[in-house]
């Protein structure tokens, strides 16, 4: 039986809640309600309130307790209900839970989930993709699945980590994509990068929901007489920069796509790396397709200008392609 | 420099009979209330002066009752949260002298192994958990411990000590309310000496007390003479006997003051002419050193023998801590992650 995005989420924690008494959970409505998504539809009534705690709104508490928690022993999985929340527990997140190993050897065991990512209509405060803020940040691991196998294999990963995981789940993909997935245990490492199709003549690294879109512009462009690599990069934090330069060392070519906007983002980070490691294989430009420096705008038309998309992929994939 | 140590027996009228419990409590604490008054001279008046010591220094001098009078109550299983101006929680837990020194003095020995300075510094295995600059942000994480406490079916509290500035935060408004909430079992400890940095109490909060939030959060409120170790403990005890009955969080707050400024490098000259005279009359140790003489729990010579002793072990300590190395470059990568 296919399993969404977002059930392969719900039975990743459910499974790691089964295995270990230390898991639990906690956020706002996540509890009763089953959350704003419904990923944790059903857990209270199984699992109880003293392991699905509905909090008050209060990220920073949330983050806050969870770090705590963690201390002592637990397995905390803290619910933000939108990424773009996830800026009221920020200082929690980086000043305290990220440094904590560094500074006086204190593991912080939490798992911070964080649904983010547009082409929901949610406006500026219901669709960002915050995720750089924190790859920025030293001693947090930042994961952003694509698949309901990695998803899955990542959130079980994250929870048995013994450093602090922002996990990056958007929301675009939670009903939209499904797939069969293992019965049985499995994880997905966190800092391991998927070639997710091999390709000769260019690759495409992305992450996140543009992996689809990645795909898409791969097949086109398949018609076209080109072969396209695409890499998922699944963990932003630490970053695999060796499969990246791998598949430039075989392709030559390495067009950046991310739906992040465009200042600071994995792109420019991925960019330099490539041009200290394997320079003198590049055969053109390293490009980039990203959002906009903008706020993420309401309005269909507006929305649909800010997101990259299939379209504006292969644009420049072409002009790569061919150049 | 343990509380093994530490403890001495109270005066015997007779050699037969018990020593008094409250005469060993005074011991106890003016034992940790000098060695915290004597390690944070020696740290800002000397190390810091010659140098020894290059990143900030910010000490609780005038408020060791605190520390001192809620820490002694502490079990294996509570855990504490201690603030910048709460030394002596570190010793009562039982930390090496020499490794406070080292920590101040940037070297491997220090509790952070040079990754941090000062009070910024904590041991999970002692339950002891480090501030981050942001003073208020260990109050949910306090919460958070607390919850995990309840949920593991053990009887420890969480000791979440903190400032008058930092009631101003919404992280500790954030964190006290989750915890009342849950009714988790937390004591907050308050500080309030008065002033954050510069900031007087008055642009502070518009409150007389900060024992006047609790109500907002359906939580008992205590103000305590913070310069009285006794009165300290006793609030303590009821603070517990609250938190570990189920009922939830308590606050204390415990009036103090500041006697000196809020580093090193700050002379406190905003603080009124006056000041530091009426509350140095208050002082936390002279007073307790009057109570022991005035019940004959000791002797001035008993009482001048414990500043004796503290010096040399502090001169010990400090000996330890200079040859203690520095950490080696090479470990600057280590440590982000588990797996480095």
């Amino acid at each position: 039986m296919s399993t969404t995005y977002l059930e392969a989420i719900r039975e990743g924690l459910w499974e790691e809640m089964e295995r270990d008494p230390n898991v639990f959970l906690l956020g706002e409505d996540i509890g009763v309600y089953g959350g704003a998504f419904k990923v944790t539809a059903g857990f209270i009534e199984h699992f109880g309130e003293k392991r699905v705690v509905d909090t008050p709104i209060s990220e920073a508490a949330i983050v806050g307790a969870a770090i705590g928690a963690g201390f002592m022993g637990l397995r905390p999985v803290a619910e933000m209900q939108f990424a773009d929340f996830i800026s009221c527990g920020f200082d929690q997140i980086v000043n305290f839970a990220a440094k904590c190993r560094y500074r006086w050897n204190a593991p912080v065991p939490i798992v911070v989930r964080a649904p983010s990512g547009g082409g929901i209509h949610g406006g500026p405060y219901h669709s960002q993709n915050p995720e750089m803020w924190f790859v920025k940040t030293p001693g947090l691991k930042v994961v952003a699945p694509s698949t309901a196998y990695d998803a899955k294999g990542l959130i079980k990963s994250a929870i048995r980590d013994n450093d602090p995981v922002i996990f990056f789940e958007h929301k675009g993909l939670y009903r939209r994509i499904k797939e069969d997935l293992p019965t049985g245990d499995y994880t997905v490492p966190i800092g391991k990068a998927k070639v997710v199709r091999e390709g000769t003549d260019l690759s495409i690294v992305t992450y996140g929901a543009m992996v689809w879109v990645a795909l898409e512009v791969a097949d086109k462009l398949a018609e076209e007489g080109a072969s396209v690599e695409v890499v998922d990069l699944r963990t932003l934090l630490p970053l695999d920069r060796e499969t990246v330069c791998e598949s430039v060392k075989k392709t030559s070519k390495v067009l950046m796509v991310h739906e992040d906007t465009r200042t600071a983002g994995m792109a420019g980070e991925l960019a330099i790396s490539i041009t200290e490691t394997v320079f003198e294989y590049l055969d053109g430009p390293i490009l980039r397709v990203t959002a906009p420096d903008t706020p993420v705008p309401y309005s269909p038309p507006l929305e649909d200008a800010f997101l990259p998309n299939a379209d504006k992929v292969i644009e420049k994939a072409r002009w790569l392609w061919k150049y | 420099m343990s509380a093994v140590h530490a403890t001495r027996p109270g005066k015997r009228t007779k050699d037969t009979e018990a020593p008094d419990p409250q005469a060993e409590l005074a011991h106890k604490c003016l034992y940790y209330m000098t060695l915290m008054r004597e390690v944070e001279d020696r740290i800002e008046r000397k190390l810091y002066r010659q140098g020894k010591i290059v990143g900030g220094v910010y000490v609780g001098r005038g408020q060791e009752a605190i520390p001192v009078g809620t820490a002694l109550l502490a079990g294996p299983d509570d855990v504490l949260f201690p603030c910048h101006r709460d030394m002596a929680v570190f010793f009562i837990r039982g930390v090496p002298l020499g490794r406070i020194f080292a920590q101040y003095m940037g070297r491997v020995d220090g509790l952070t192994r040079g990754r941090e300075g000062n009070m910024h510094m904590g041991d999970l295995k002692l339950n002891l958990v480090s501030i981050v600059s942001a003073l208020a942000a260990t109050v949910p994480v306090a919460a958070g411990a607390a919850m995990a406490l309840r949920y593991q079916g053990k009887d420890g509290v969480a000791f979440s000590y903190f400032g008058d500035g930092s009631t101003s935060r919404g992280d500790w408004h954030e964190g006290v309310n989750l915890a009342t909430v849950q009714k988790a079992p937390v004591i907050f400890i308050c500080n309030n000496n008065q002033y954050a940095y510069s900031t007087p109490l008055n642009l502070q909060m518009a409150c007389a007390n900060v024992a006047d939030r609790g109500p907002a959060y359906n939580m008992p409120a205590e103000i305590v003479d913070g310069n009285d170790v006794f009165a300290v403990y006793e609030a303590t005890k009821r603070a517990l006997d609250h938190a570990r009955s189920g009922k939830g969080p308590y606050l204390l707050e415990c009036k103090t003051f500041r006697m000196t400024g809020h580093s090193a490098h700050d002379a406190a000259h905003y603080v009124p002419a006056g000041m530091f005279d009426e509350w140095g009359k208050l002082d936390p140790i002279v007073r307790l050193q009057a109570r022991m003489l005035e019940n004959g729990w000791a002797t001035q010579e008993e009482l001048d023998a414990v500043r004796a002793r503290i010096r040399q072990e502090i001169d010990e300590a400090v000996a330890w801590a200079e040859k203690s190395p520095y950490p080696d470059p090479s470990t600057l990568l280590e440590d982000v992650y588990e797996s480095q």
